[in-house]
Protein backbone atom coordinates (compact mmCIF):
# COMPACT_ATOMS: atom_id res chain seq x y z
CA UNK A 1 0.00 0.00 0.00
CA UNK A 2 2.75 2.32 0.36
CA UNK A 3 3.99 2.27 -2.85
CA UNK A 4 0.34 3.17 -4.01
CA UNK A 5 0.24 6.43 -2.10
CA UNK A 6 3.71 7.51 -3.19
CA UNK A 7 2.39 6.40 -7.08
CA UNK A 8 -0.60 8.50 -6.49
CA UNK A 9 1.67 10.94 -5.28
CA UNK A 10 4.15 11.59 -7.89
CA UNK A 11 1.12 10.65 -10.10
CA UNK A 12 -0.91 13.14 -9.43
CA UNK A 13 2.04 15.56 -10.81
CA UNK A 14 2.71 14.07 -14.32
CA UNK A 15 -1.04 13.89 -14.57
CA UNK A 16 -0.88 17.72 -14.00
CA UNK A 17 2.25 18.42 -16.51
CA UNK A 18 -0.12 15.70 -18.74
CA UNK A 19 -2.70 18.30 -18.36
CA UNK A 20 -0.45 21.14 -19.83
CA UNK A 21 0.17 18.97 -22.88
CA UNK A 22 -3.25 18.63 -23.94
CA UNK A 23 -3.87 22.19 -23.70
CA UNK A 24 -1.64 22.99 -26.03
CA UNK A 25 -1.98 19.77 -28.21
CA UNK A 26 -5.99 20.53 -28.16
CA UNK A 27 -5.57 23.58 -29.69
CA UNK A 28 -2.37 23.82 -31.69
CA UNK A 29 -1.75 20.12 -32.34
CA UNK A 30 1.25 20.69 -31.07
CA UNK A 31 3.68 18.93 -28.34
CA UNK A 32 5.41 21.25 -26.32
CA UNK A 33 8.88 20.07 -25.87
CA UNK A 34 9.09 22.73 -22.78
CA UNK A 35 6.37 21.42 -20.28
CA UNK A 36 8.84 20.40 -18.24
CA UNK A 37 10.88 23.19 -18.48
CA UNK A 38 8.21 25.87 -17.41
CA UNK A 39 7.47 23.26 -14.24
CA UNK A 40 10.78 23.75 -13.38
CA UNK A 41 10.09 27.60 -13.76
CA UNK A 42 7.61 27.54 -10.89
CA UNK A 43 9.78 25.86 -8.87
CA UNK A 44 12.24 28.45 -8.88
CA UNK A 45 10.02 31.48 -8.75
CA UNK A 46 8.47 30.00 -5.73
CA UNK A 47 11.88 29.32 -4.41
CA UNK A 48 13.47 33.22 -5.24
CA UNK A 49 10.16 34.79 -3.73
CA UNK A 50 9.09 32.48 -1.15
CA UNK A 51 12.51 31.83 0.68
CA UNK A 52 14.83 34.24 -0.58
CA UNK A 53 12.95 37.29 -0.89
CA UNK A 54 10.22 36.33 1.83
CA UNK A 55 7.36 37.29 0.54
CA UNK A 56 4.48 35.63 1.96
CA UNK A 57 3.02 32.33 0.67
CA UNK A 58 -0.39 33.99 -0.50
CA UNK A 59 0.94 36.37 -2.29
CA UNK A 60 4.25 34.82 -3.69
CA UNK A 61 2.21 31.98 -4.78
CA UNK A 62 -0.30 34.58 -7.64
CA UNK A 63 3.09 36.07 -8.57
CA UNK A 64 4.63 33.04 -9.52
CA UNK A 65 1.71 31.73 -11.38
CA UNK A 66 1.49 35.18 -12.95
CA UNK A 67 4.88 34.95 -13.89
CA UNK A 68 4.41 31.35 -15.79
CA UNK A 69 1.97 32.76 -17.40
CA UNK A 70 3.90 35.67 -18.85
CA UNK A 71 6.48 33.71 -19.68
CA UNK A 72 4.05 31.33 -21.42
CA UNK A 73 2.57 34.38 -23.65
CA UNK A 74 6.08 35.52 -24.52
CA UNK A 75 7.09 31.77 -25.83
CA UNK A 76 4.18 31.49 -28.07
CA UNK A 77 5.14 35.05 -29.31
CA UNK A 78 8.81 34.49 -29.74
CA UNK A 79 9.02 31.04 -30.95
CA UNK A 80 5.89 29.42 -32.09
CA UNK A 81 4.57 32.58 -34.16
CA UNK A 82 7.69 34.08 -35.53
CA UNK A 83 8.54 30.91 -36.88
CA UNK A 84 8.60 31.04 -41.12
CA UNK A 85 7.55 27.48 -41.93
CA UNK A 86 5.30 25.63 -39.75
CA UNK A 87 5.86 22.07 -40.66
CA UNK A 88 5.50 20.05 -37.65
CA UNK A 89 9.21 18.79 -37.57
CA UNK A 90 10.39 22.48 -37.84
CA UNK A 91 7.76 23.18 -34.48
CA UNK A 92 8.95 20.15 -32.24
CA UNK A 93 12.82 20.81 -33.19
CA UNK A 94 12.03 24.78 -32.34
CA UNK A 95 10.09 23.88 -28.58
CA UNK A 96 13.52 21.77 -27.79
CA UNK A 97 15.51 24.76 -29.19
CA UNK A 98 13.18 26.63 -26.69
CA UNK A 99 13.67 24.32 -23.85
CA UNK A 100 17.40 23.75 -24.09
CA UNK A 101 17.56 27.78 -23.98
CA UNK A 102 15.17 28.02 -21.11
CA UNK A 103 17.42 25.60 -19.03
CA UNK A 104 20.72 27.05 -19.73
CA UNK A 105 19.15 30.54 -18.95
CA UNK A 106 17.43 29.27 -15.97
CA UNK A 107 21.46 27.19 -14.74
CA UNK A 108 22.77 30.98 -14.72
CA UNK A 109 19.87 32.55 -12.55
CA UNK A 110 19.81 29.71 -10.04
CA UNK A 111 22.73 27.88 -10.61
CA UNK A 112 23.40 24.42 -10.68
CA UNK A 113 22.50 23.31 -7.21
CA UNK A 114 19.82 21.71 -6.04
CA UNK A 115 17.41 24.18 -4.22
CA UNK A 116 15.22 23.71 -1.21
CA UNK A 117 11.43 25.22 -1.09
CA UNK A 118 10.43 25.93 2.72
CA UNK A 119 7.15 23.65 3.46
CA UNK A 120 3.57 25.04 2.74
CA UNK A 121 1.85 23.15 5.63
CA UNK A 122 3.22 21.52 8.56
CA UNK A 123 4.43 18.09 8.12
CA UNK A 124 2.49 15.34 9.93
CA UNK A 125 2.35 11.49 8.46
CA UNK A 126 -1.33 10.49 8.22
CA UNK A 127 -1.86 6.47 9.03
CA UNK A 128 -3.75 5.10 6.25
CA UNK A 129 -4.95 1.81 5.78
CA UNK A 130 -1.51 -0.15 5.14
CA UNK A 131 1.38 2.85 5.32
CA UNK A 132 1.95 6.15 5.81
CA UNK A 133 0.96 9.21 3.77
CA UNK A 134 2.64 12.84 4.69
CA UNK A 135 0.13 15.86 4.31
CA UNK A 136 2.35 17.09 1.57
CA UNK A 137 1.71 14.02 -0.35
CA UNK A 138 -2.22 15.05 0.49
CA UNK A 139 -1.73 18.71 -0.42
CA UNK A 140 -0.23 17.52 -3.97
CA UNK A 141 -3.23 15.12 -4.71
CA UNK A 142 -5.54 17.70 -3.78
CA UNK A 143 -4.21 20.38 -5.30
CA UNK A 144 -4.00 18.40 -8.82
CA UNK A 145 -7.37 17.29 -8.58
CA UNK A 146 -8.75 20.59 -8.05
CA UNK A 147 -7.10 21.98 -10.66
CA UNK A 148 -8.11 18.86 -13.00
CA UNK A 149 -11.69 19.93 -11.80
CA UNK A 150 -11.11 23.57 -12.13
CA UNK A 151 -9.58 23.40 -15.94
CA UNK A 152 -12.39 20.61 -16.87
CA UNK A 153 -15.34 23.36 -15.83
CA UNK A 154 -13.35 26.23 -17.31
CA UNK A 155 -13.10 24.11 -21.27
CA UNK A 156 -16.67 22.90 -20.48
CA UNK A 157 -18.57 26.06 -19.44
CA UNK A 158 -16.28 29.40 -19.49
CA UNK A 159 -16.41 31.31 -23.40
CA UNK A 160 -12.50 30.84 -23.63
CA UNK A 161 -12.66 27.34 -22.89
CA UNK A 162 -15.41 26.74 -25.94
CA UNK A 163 -13.65 28.43 -28.11
CA UNK A 164 -10.58 26.73 -26.71
CA UNK A 165 -12.42 23.60 -28.27
CA UNK A 166 -13.97 24.92 -31.02
CA UNK A 167 -10.35 25.72 -32.34
CA UNK A 168 -9.31 22.48 -31.60
CA UNK A 169 -12.00 20.97 -33.96
CA UNK A 170 -11.79 23.25 -36.33
CA UNK A 171 -9.74 26.46 -36.87
CA UNK A 172 -11.25 27.70 -39.93
CA UNK A 173 -14.64 27.53 -38.94
CA UNK A 174 -14.41 28.61 -35.62
CA UNK A 175 -12.90 31.86 -37.24
CA UNK A 176 -16.08 31.90 -39.68
CA UNK A 177 -17.46 32.34 -36.43
CA UNK A 178 -16.00 35.09 -35.29
CA UNK A 179 -13.79 33.33 -32.33
CA UNK A 180 -10.05 35.40 -32.33
CA UNK A 181 -7.77 32.09 -32.93
CA UNK A 182 -4.73 33.74 -32.48
CA UNK A 183 -5.50 34.98 -28.79
CA UNK A 184 -6.63 31.30 -28.19
CA UNK A 185 -3.41 29.93 -29.40
CA UNK A 186 -1.68 32.76 -26.65
CA UNK A 187 -4.04 31.84 -24.22
CA UNK A 188 -3.75 27.94 -24.70
CA UNK A 189 0.37 28.24 -24.16
CA UNK A 190 -0.32 30.90 -21.19
CA UNK A 191 -2.65 28.56 -19.22
CA UNK A 192 -0.78 25.55 -19.84
CA UNK A 193 2.54 27.47 -18.58
CA UNK A 194 0.84 28.43 -15.46
CA UNK A 195 -0.58 24.94 -15.05
CA UNK A 196 3.29 23.53 -15.18
CA UNK A 197 4.05 26.39 -12.71
CA UNK A 198 1.37 24.94 -10.34
CA UNK A 199 3.11 21.65 -10.13
CA UNK A 200 6.19 23.32 -10.04
CA UNK A 201 5.32 24.75 -6.76
CA UNK A 202 3.94 21.95 -5.19
CA UNK A 203 6.62 19.47 -5.70
CA UNK A 204 9.67 22.00 -5.08
CA UNK A 205 9.42 21.25 -1.04
CA UNK A 206 9.54 17.44 -1.88
CA UNK A 207 11.93 16.78 -4.66
CA UNK A 208 13.81 20.07 -4.07
CA UNK A 209 14.34 22.23 -7.64
CA UNK A 210 17.25 22.26 -9.77
CA UNK A 211 18.11 23.38 -13.34
CA UNK A 212 18.07 20.25 -15.15
CA UNK A 213 14.41 18.90 -13.71
CA UNK A 214 12.43 19.98 -17.09
CA UNK A 215 13.35 16.92 -18.91
CA UNK A 216 12.24 14.16 -16.65
CA UNK A 217 9.28 15.42 -15.48
CA UNK A 218 8.17 16.71 -19.34
CA UNK A 219 8.86 13.42 -20.49
CA UNK A 220 7.09 11.70 -17.95
CA UNK A 221 4.11 13.71 -18.47
CA UNK A 222 4.30 13.12 -21.94
CA UNK A 223 4.58 9.36 -21.36
CA UNK A 224 1.65 10.56 -18.98
CA UNK A 225 -0.34 11.99 -21.56
CA UNK A 226 0.01 9.28 -24.08
CA UNK A 227 -0.73 6.70 -21.64
CA UNK A 228 -4.01 8.06 -21.19
CA UNK A 229 -4.38 9.38 -25.04
CA UNK A 230 -3.48 13.00 -26.12
CA UNK A 231 -6.84 15.44 -26.27
CA UNK A 232 -8.68 13.69 -23.38
CA UNK A 233 -8.07 15.63 -20.01
CA UNK A 234 -9.79 13.07 -17.84
CA UNK A 235 -7.52 10.48 -19.59
CA UNK A 236 -4.60 12.49 -18.78
CA UNK A 237 -4.83 12.56 -15.20
CA UNK A 238 -5.53 8.75 -14.83
CA UNK A 239 -2.78 7.93 -17.33
CA UNK A 240 -0.69 10.04 -14.28
CA UNK A 241 -1.78 7.90 -11.52
CA UNK A 242 -1.57 4.83 -13.73
CA UNK A 243 2.06 5.60 -14.42
CA UNK A 244 3.27 6.85 -11.30
CA UNK A 245 1.58 3.76 -9.53
CA UNK A 246 3.30 1.79 -12.13
CA UNK A 247 6.20 3.43 -11.17
CA UNK A 248 6.60 3.37 -7.66
CA UNK A 249 6.07 -0.15 -7.81
CA UNK A 250 8.40 -1.09 -10.17
CA UNK A 251 11.14 0.54 -8.09
CA UNK A 252 10.01 -2.34 -5.28
CA UNK A 253 10.87 -5.22 -8.13
CA UNK A 254 13.94 -3.66 -10.19
CA UNK A 255 17.06 -1.59 -8.79
CA UNK A 256 15.65 1.74 -7.88
CA UNK A 257 18.63 3.47 -10.71
CA UNK A 258 16.36 2.03 -13.40
CA UNK A 259 13.54 3.82 -12.44
CA UNK A 260 13.36 6.69 -14.39
CA UNK A 261 13.74 4.01 -17.79
CA UNK A 262 10.07 2.35 -16.57
CA UNK A 263 8.79 5.47 -17.66
CA UNK A 264 9.91 4.96 -21.16
CA UNK A 265 9.17 1.63 -21.82
CA UNK A 266 5.89 2.84 -20.58
CA UNK A 267 5.95 5.31 -23.30
CA UNK A 268 7.45 2.80 -26.03
CA UNK A 269 4.84 0.22 -25.42
CA UNK A 270 1.78 2.24 -25.76
CA UNK A 271 3.19 3.98 -28.81
CA UNK A 272 3.91 0.14 -30.52
CA UNK A 273 0.93 -0.91 -29.43
CA UNK A 274 -2.12 1.54 -28.77
CA UNK A 275 -0.90 4.43 -30.40
CA UNK A 276 -4.02 6.75 -29.58
CA UNK A 277 -3.56 5.79 -25.69
CA UNK A 278 -6.06 3.50 -23.15
CA UNK A 279 -8.80 5.26 -23.18
CA UNK A 280 -8.38 7.70 -26.98
CA UNK A 281 -10.59 7.05 -29.49
CA UNK A 282 -9.41 6.27 -32.83
CA UNK A 283 -8.69 8.71 -35.52
CA UNK A 284 -8.71 8.59 -39.11
CA UNK A 285 -5.82 10.71 -40.62
CA UNK A 286 -6.32 13.10 -43.34
CA UNK A 287 -4.53 11.60 -46.33
CA UNK B 1 21.91 12.49 -64.04
CA UNK B 2 23.31 15.49 -61.46
CA UNK B 3 27.23 16.28 -61.37
CA UNK B 4 28.39 15.59 -58.24
CA UNK B 5 29.79 18.00 -56.18
CA UNK B 6 33.11 18.03 -56.58
CA UNK B 7 34.11 21.34 -55.92
CA UNK B 8 33.15 20.71 -52.10
CA UNK B 9 34.82 17.11 -52.21
CA UNK B 10 38.43 18.94 -53.22
CA UNK B 11 37.86 21.59 -50.90
CA UNK B 12 37.63 19.40 -48.08
CA UNK B 13 40.46 17.05 -49.64
CA UNK B 14 42.62 20.49 -49.59
CA UNK B 15 41.63 21.66 -46.07
CA UNK B 16 42.14 18.19 -44.36
CA UNK B 17 45.78 18.23 -46.90
CA UNK B 18 46.61 21.60 -45.20
CA UNK B 19 45.72 20.17 -41.53
CA UNK B 20 47.50 17.10 -42.08
CA UNK B 21 51.03 18.65 -43.04
CA UNK B 22 51.48 22.50 -42.33
CA UNK B 23 49.21 22.13 -38.60
CA UNK B 24 52.00 20.54 -35.90
CA UNK B 25 49.98 21.71 -33.10
CA UNK B 26 48.52 18.73 -31.31
CA UNK B 27 45.72 20.32 -29.95
CA UNK B 28 44.45 21.79 -33.34
CA UNK B 29 44.91 18.51 -34.84
CA UNK B 30 42.86 17.12 -31.95
CA UNK B 31 40.49 18.74 -32.28
CA UNK B 32 40.07 18.80 -36.11
CA UNK B 33 39.35 14.48 -35.52
CA UNK B 34 36.81 15.77 -33.05
CA UNK B 35 35.10 17.85 -35.92
CA UNK B 36 35.01 14.90 -38.18
CA UNK B 37 33.78 12.95 -35.72
CA UNK B 38 31.14 15.07 -35.22
CA UNK B 39 30.69 15.82 -38.98
CA UNK B 40 29.97 12.04 -39.60
CA UNK B 41 27.31 12.03 -36.93
CA UNK B 42 25.78 15.02 -38.29
CA UNK B 43 25.49 13.88 -41.51
CA UNK B 44 24.06 10.80 -40.59
CA UNK B 45 21.54 12.75 -38.61
CA UNK B 46 20.80 14.89 -42.03
CA UNK B 47 20.25 11.65 -44.10
CA UNK B 48 17.57 10.67 -41.83
CA UNK B 49 15.71 14.30 -41.10
CA UNK B 50 16.66 15.74 -44.01
CA UNK B 51 15.97 13.75 -46.75
CA UNK B 52 13.59 11.14 -45.17
CA UNK B 53 12.05 13.68 -42.43
CA UNK B 54 12.76 11.21 -39.88
CA UNK B 55 13.55 13.06 -36.82
CA UNK B 56 15.86 11.31 -34.58
CA UNK B 57 16.99 12.15 -30.90
CA UNK B 58 18.51 9.22 -30.17
CA UNK B 59 21.36 9.44 -32.28
CA UNK B 60 23.63 10.12 -29.48
CA UNK B 61 22.62 6.50 -28.04
CA UNK B 62 23.69 4.83 -31.24
CA UNK B 63 26.79 6.72 -31.14
CA UNK B 64 27.00 5.60 -27.39
CA UNK B 65 26.53 1.97 -28.73
CA UNK B 66 29.02 1.52 -30.70
CA UNK B 67 31.49 3.03 -28.75
CA UNK B 68 31.02 0.68 -26.17
CA UNK B 69 30.21 -2.21 -27.87
CA UNK B 70 34.05 -1.40 -29.64
CA UNK B 71 35.57 -0.96 -25.97
CA UNK B 72 34.19 -3.93 -24.09
CA UNK B 73 35.28 -6.18 -27.29
CA UNK B 74 38.67 -4.56 -27.73
CA UNK B 75 39.80 -4.27 -23.97
CA UNK B 76 37.85 -7.62 -22.35
CA UNK B 77 37.82 -9.81 -25.21
CA UNK B 78 41.27 -8.78 -26.78
CA UNK B 79 39.66 -8.68 -30.38
CA UNK B 80 41.43 -6.56 -32.66
CA UNK B 81 39.99 -2.66 -32.63
CA UNK B 82 39.41 -3.02 -36.48
CA UNK B 83 36.86 -6.02 -36.17
CA UNK B 84 35.49 -4.68 -33.58
CA UNK B 85 33.82 -1.68 -35.42
CA UNK B 86 31.67 -3.85 -37.81
CA UNK B 87 30.53 -5.48 -34.67
CA UNK B 88 29.62 -2.45 -33.28
CA UNK B 89 28.05 -1.34 -36.02
CA UNK B 90 25.85 -4.63 -36.77
CA UNK B 91 24.92 -4.58 -32.79
CA UNK B 92 23.42 -0.88 -33.54
CA UNK B 93 21.97 -2.27 -37.10
CA UNK B 94 20.32 -4.96 -34.84
CA UNK B 95 18.88 -2.37 -32.46
CA UNK B 96 17.82 -0.13 -34.48
CA UNK B 97 15.82 -2.59 -36.78
CA UNK B 98 14.09 -3.88 -34.05
CA UNK B 99 13.02 -0.59 -32.03
CA UNK B 100 12.83 1.40 -35.28
CA UNK B 101 10.58 -1.05 -37.43
CA UNK B 102 7.53 -0.31 -34.69
CA UNK B 103 8.33 3.45 -33.76
CA UNK B 104 8.83 4.21 -37.35
CA UNK B 105 5.08 4.21 -37.69
CA UNK B 106 4.87 7.24 -36.08
CA UNK B 107 4.93 11.11 -37.24
CA UNK B 108 6.74 14.38 -35.84
CA UNK B 109 5.75 14.73 -32.13
CA UNK B 110 5.58 11.00 -31.06
CA UNK B 111 8.13 9.91 -33.38
CA UNK B 112 10.55 12.81 -31.46
CA UNK B 113 9.21 11.48 -27.77
CA UNK B 114 9.70 7.83 -28.95
CA UNK B 115 13.56 8.47 -30.28
CA UNK B 116 14.02 10.64 -27.35
CA UNK B 117 12.80 7.80 -25.00
CA UNK B 118 14.86 5.14 -26.61
CA UNK B 119 17.75 7.32 -26.00
CA UNK B 120 17.19 8.14 -22.48
CA UNK B 121 16.83 3.96 -21.63
CA UNK B 122 20.15 3.32 -23.73
CA UNK B 123 21.47 6.13 -21.44
CA UNK B 124 19.93 4.86 -18.39
CA UNK B 125 21.66 1.38 -19.35
CA UNK B 126 25.10 2.86 -19.99
CA UNK B 127 25.03 4.05 -16.02
CA UNK B 128 23.53 1.55 -14.73
CA UNK B 129 25.25 -1.62 -16.24
CA UNK B 130 28.30 -1.04 -14.31
CA UNK B 131 29.34 -4.10 -14.44
CA UNK B 132 29.79 -4.07 -17.78
CA UNK B 133 30.19 -0.57 -18.59
CA UNK B 134 32.32 1.52 -15.63
CA UNK B 135 29.07 3.70 -14.82
CA UNK B 136 29.02 6.59 -14.68
CA UNK B 137 32.93 7.02 -13.83
CA UNK B 138 33.49 5.46 -17.01
CA UNK B 139 35.39 2.81 -19.02
CA UNK B 140 39.16 2.81 -19.61
CA UNK B 141 42.32 1.35 -20.60
CA UNK B 142 41.26 0.86 -24.58
CA UNK B 143 44.06 0.29 -26.99
CA UNK B 144 44.87 1.62 -29.93
CA UNK B 145 44.25 1.08 -33.26
CA UNK B 146 46.95 -0.83 -35.06
CA UNK B 147 47.03 -1.14 -38.72
CA UNK B 148 49.73 -3.25 -40.12
CA UNK B 149 52.53 -1.86 -38.42
CA UNK B 150 51.16 1.86 -37.79
CA UNK B 151 49.88 2.49 -34.21
CA UNK B 152 47.33 5.21 -34.55
CA UNK B 153 48.35 6.36 -30.92
CA UNK B 154 49.12 10.22 -31.54
CA UNK B 155 47.26 12.77 -32.46
CA UNK B 156 48.94 13.05 -36.33
CA UNK B 157 48.18 9.49 -37.48
CA UNK B 158 45.12 9.39 -36.01
CA UNK B 159 43.88 12.36 -37.78
CA UNK B 160 45.43 10.90 -41.52
CA UNK B 161 43.49 7.85 -40.88
CA UNK B 162 39.96 9.84 -39.84
CA UNK B 163 40.60 11.76 -42.57
CA UNK B 164 40.66 8.94 -44.89
CA UNK B 165 37.57 6.95 -43.34
CA UNK B 166 35.81 11.04 -43.58
CA UNK B 167 37.01 11.57 -47.33
CA UNK B 168 35.31 8.12 -48.02
CA UNK B 169 32.55 8.62 -46.45
CA UNK B 170 31.77 11.89 -48.03
CA UNK B 171 32.17 10.55 -51.24
CA UNK B 172 29.98 7.99 -50.91
CA UNK B 173 27.44 10.76 -48.99
CA UNK B 174 27.54 12.65 -52.41
CA UNK B 175 27.22 9.10 -54.55
CA UNK B 176 23.90 8.70 -52.40
CA UNK B 177 22.87 12.47 -52.61
CA UNK B 178 23.11 12.46 -56.71
CA UNK B 179 21.38 8.78 -56.68
CA UNK B 180 17.82 7.90 -57.36
CA UNK B 181 17.51 6.24 -53.51
CA UNK B 182 17.60 9.79 -53.13
CA UNK B 183 14.78 11.22 -54.63
CA UNK B 184 12.97 8.08 -53.04
CA UNK B 185 13.69 9.01 -49.56
CA UNK B 186 12.49 12.59 -50.69
CA UNK B 187 9.92 11.48 -51.88
CA UNK B 188 8.99 9.64 -48.66
CA UNK B 189 9.46 12.73 -46.44
CA UNK B 190 6.81 14.55 -49.05
CA UNK B 191 4.04 12.56 -49.32
CA UNK B 192 3.64 8.73 -47.96
CA UNK B 193 -0.08 8.08 -49.09
CA UNK B 194 1.63 9.31 -52.25
CA UNK B 195 4.96 6.99 -52.29
CA UNK B 196 2.39 3.93 -51.18
CA UNK B 197 0.07 4.79 -54.38
CA UNK B 198 3.22 4.42 -56.35
CA UNK B 199 4.37 1.24 -54.93
CA UNK B 200 7.03 1.87 -52.66
CA UNK B 201 7.05 0.81 -49.09
CA UNK B 202 7.49 3.71 -46.97
CA UNK B 203 7.28 1.73 -43.79
CA UNK B 204 10.12 -0.89 -44.89
CA UNK B 205 12.71 1.72 -46.41
CA UNK B 206 12.42 4.40 -43.56
CA UNK B 207 13.29 0.92 -41.05
CA UNK B 208 16.30 0.76 -43.22
CA UNK B 209 17.46 3.89 -43.34
CA UNK B 210 16.89 4.49 -39.42
CA UNK B 211 19.09 0.92 -39.01
CA UNK B 212 21.60 1.95 -41.52
CA UNK B 213 21.94 5.44 -40.16
CA UNK B 214 22.25 3.76 -36.54
CA UNK B 215 25.15 1.76 -38.19
CA UNK B 216 27.15 4.16 -39.37
CA UNK B 217 26.75 6.29 -36.30
CA UNK B 218 27.68 3.18 -34.24
CA UNK B 219 30.66 2.72 -36.33
CA UNK B 220 31.73 6.58 -35.58
CA UNK B 221 31.17 5.69 -32.10
CA UNK B 222 33.96 2.47 -32.59
CA UNK B 223 36.55 5.20 -33.93
CA UNK B 224 35.78 8.01 -31.20
CA UNK B 225 36.36 4.96 -28.73
CA UNK B 226 40.34 4.30 -29.86
CA UNK B 227 40.59 8.27 -30.45
CA UNK B 228 39.70 9.13 -26.82
CA UNK B 229 40.91 6.03 -24.87
CA UNK B 230 38.18 6.85 -22.38
CA UNK B 231 34.56 6.90 -22.57
CA UNK B 232 31.93 8.00 -20.12
CA UNK B 233 27.85 7.66 -20.63
CA UNK B 234 28.26 11.84 -20.07
CA UNK B 235 29.59 11.77 -23.88
CA UNK B 236 26.43 9.94 -25.36
CA UNK B 237 23.62 12.17 -23.47
CA UNK B 238 20.29 14.05 -24.27
CA UNK B 239 22.63 16.69 -24.53
CA UNK B 240 24.94 15.38 -27.51
CA UNK B 241 21.80 14.16 -29.22
CA UNK B 242 20.45 17.63 -29.42
CA UNK B 243 24.11 18.89 -30.67
CA UNK B 244 23.85 16.88 -33.44
CA UNK B 245 20.31 18.01 -34.37
CA UNK B 246 21.54 21.69 -33.79
CA UNK B 247 24.82 20.33 -36.57
CA UNK B 248 22.44 19.35 -39.12
CA UNK B 249 19.95 21.82 -38.63
CA UNK B 250 22.10 24.99 -38.74
CA UNK B 251 24.25 23.43 -41.33
CA UNK B 252 21.40 22.86 -43.75
CA UNK B 253 18.92 19.68 -43.81
CA UNK B 254 18.55 17.89 -47.14
CA UNK B 255 22.48 18.89 -48.38
CA UNK B 256 24.89 16.79 -47.99
CA UNK B 257 27.42 20.04 -47.36
CA UNK B 258 24.62 20.76 -44.64
CA UNK B 259 25.95 18.43 -42.27
CA UNK B 260 29.86 19.02 -42.34
CA UNK B 261 29.40 23.17 -42.60
CA UNK B 262 27.15 22.85 -39.22
CA UNK B 263 29.51 20.60 -37.64
CA UNK B 264 32.49 22.33 -38.33
CA UNK B 265 30.83 25.50 -37.42
CA UNK B 266 29.05 24.22 -34.10
CA UNK B 267 31.93 22.32 -33.26
CA UNK B 268 33.81 25.50 -33.00
CA UNK B 269 31.73 27.13 -30.36
CA UNK B 270 32.85 25.60 -27.87
CA UNK B 271 36.80 26.12 -29.08
CA UNK B 272 36.20 30.01 -29.93
CA UNK B 273 34.38 31.08 -27.24
CA UNK B 274 35.79 29.68 -24.48
CA UNK B 275 35.70 32.48 -22.50
CA UNK B 276 32.23 31.76 -22.80
CA UNK B 277 31.80 28.01 -21.80
CA UNK B 278 29.06 28.42 -19.74
CA UNK B 279 26.82 30.03 -22.34
CA UNK B 280 27.19 26.90 -24.72
CA UNK B 281 24.04 25.41 -24.59
CA UNK B 282 22.63 29.00 -25.08
CA UNK B 283 24.16 29.89 -28.24
CA UNK B 284 23.88 26.50 -29.28
CA UNK B 285 19.53 26.62 -29.36
CA UNK B 286 19.99 30.43 -29.93
CA UNK B 287 21.27 29.33 -33.62
CA UNK B 288 18.59 26.49 -33.65
CA UNK B 289 15.56 28.50 -33.15
CA UNK B 290 17.13 31.64 -35.24
CA UNK B 291 18.04 29.13 -38.54
CA UNK B 292 14.60 27.28 -37.98
CA UNK B 293 12.89 30.89 -37.88
CA UNK B 294 14.12 32.54 -40.51
CA UNK B 295 16.35 30.23 -42.82
CA UNK B 296 14.43 27.04 -43.61
CA UNK B 297 17.21 25.71 -45.75
CA UNK B 298 19.93 26.13 -43.07
CA UNK B 299 23.12 28.06 -44.01
CA UNK B 300 23.89 25.71 -46.97
CA UNK B 301 20.15 26.11 -48.22
CA UNK B 302 20.68 29.59 -47.98
CA UNK B 303 24.39 29.69 -50.02
CA UNK B 304 22.86 27.84 -52.41
CA UNK B 305 19.77 30.34 -53.19
CA UNK B 306 21.94 33.22 -52.88
CA UNK B 307 24.04 31.53 -55.84
CA UNK B 308 21.39 30.83 -58.24
CA UNK B 309 20.02 34.00 -57.27
CA UNK B 310 23.33 35.51 -58.40
CA UNK B 311 23.72 33.13 -61.59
Amino acid sequence: MQFLYSGLTSGSIYGLVALGFNIIYNTTGLINFAQGEFVMLGGMLIYSLFCVFEVPFYTALPLTLLGCFIIGVLYERVFINLARYKTEINLVTLTIAASIIMRDVAMHIWGRDSLRVDDYIPVVNVQMPGGVISSQSILIIAVSMLVAWGLNMFLKKSKYGKAMRACFDDQTAAETCGINVRSVRIMSFAVSSAMAGIAGVIISPITFVTYDDGIMIGLKGFAAAILGGLGNFWAAVAGGLLLGIFESFSASVIPSGYKDAMAFFVILLILFFKPDGLFGRKKATRV
Amino acid sequence: MKRLNFSFIILMACVLGYIGTQVSNEYYIGVATLLLIHAVNATALNILLGYTGIISIGQAAFFGLGAYVAAVLSTNYGINPLLTMPVAAAAAFVVAYVVGSPILKLHGNYLAMATLGMGMILYIFMNEMDFITGGPSGFVGIGDIIIGKFDLADEKSFFVFMSIVFMVFLFICELFDKSFLHNKLKFIKNSESACRSYGITPARTKVMVFASMAALTAFNGAIFTFYTHFISPVSFSFKYSVELLAMATVGGLGYITGGVIGAVLLGLVPEIFSAFEEYEMIIYGGLLAVVIMFLPGGIAGTLKRLVKRNA
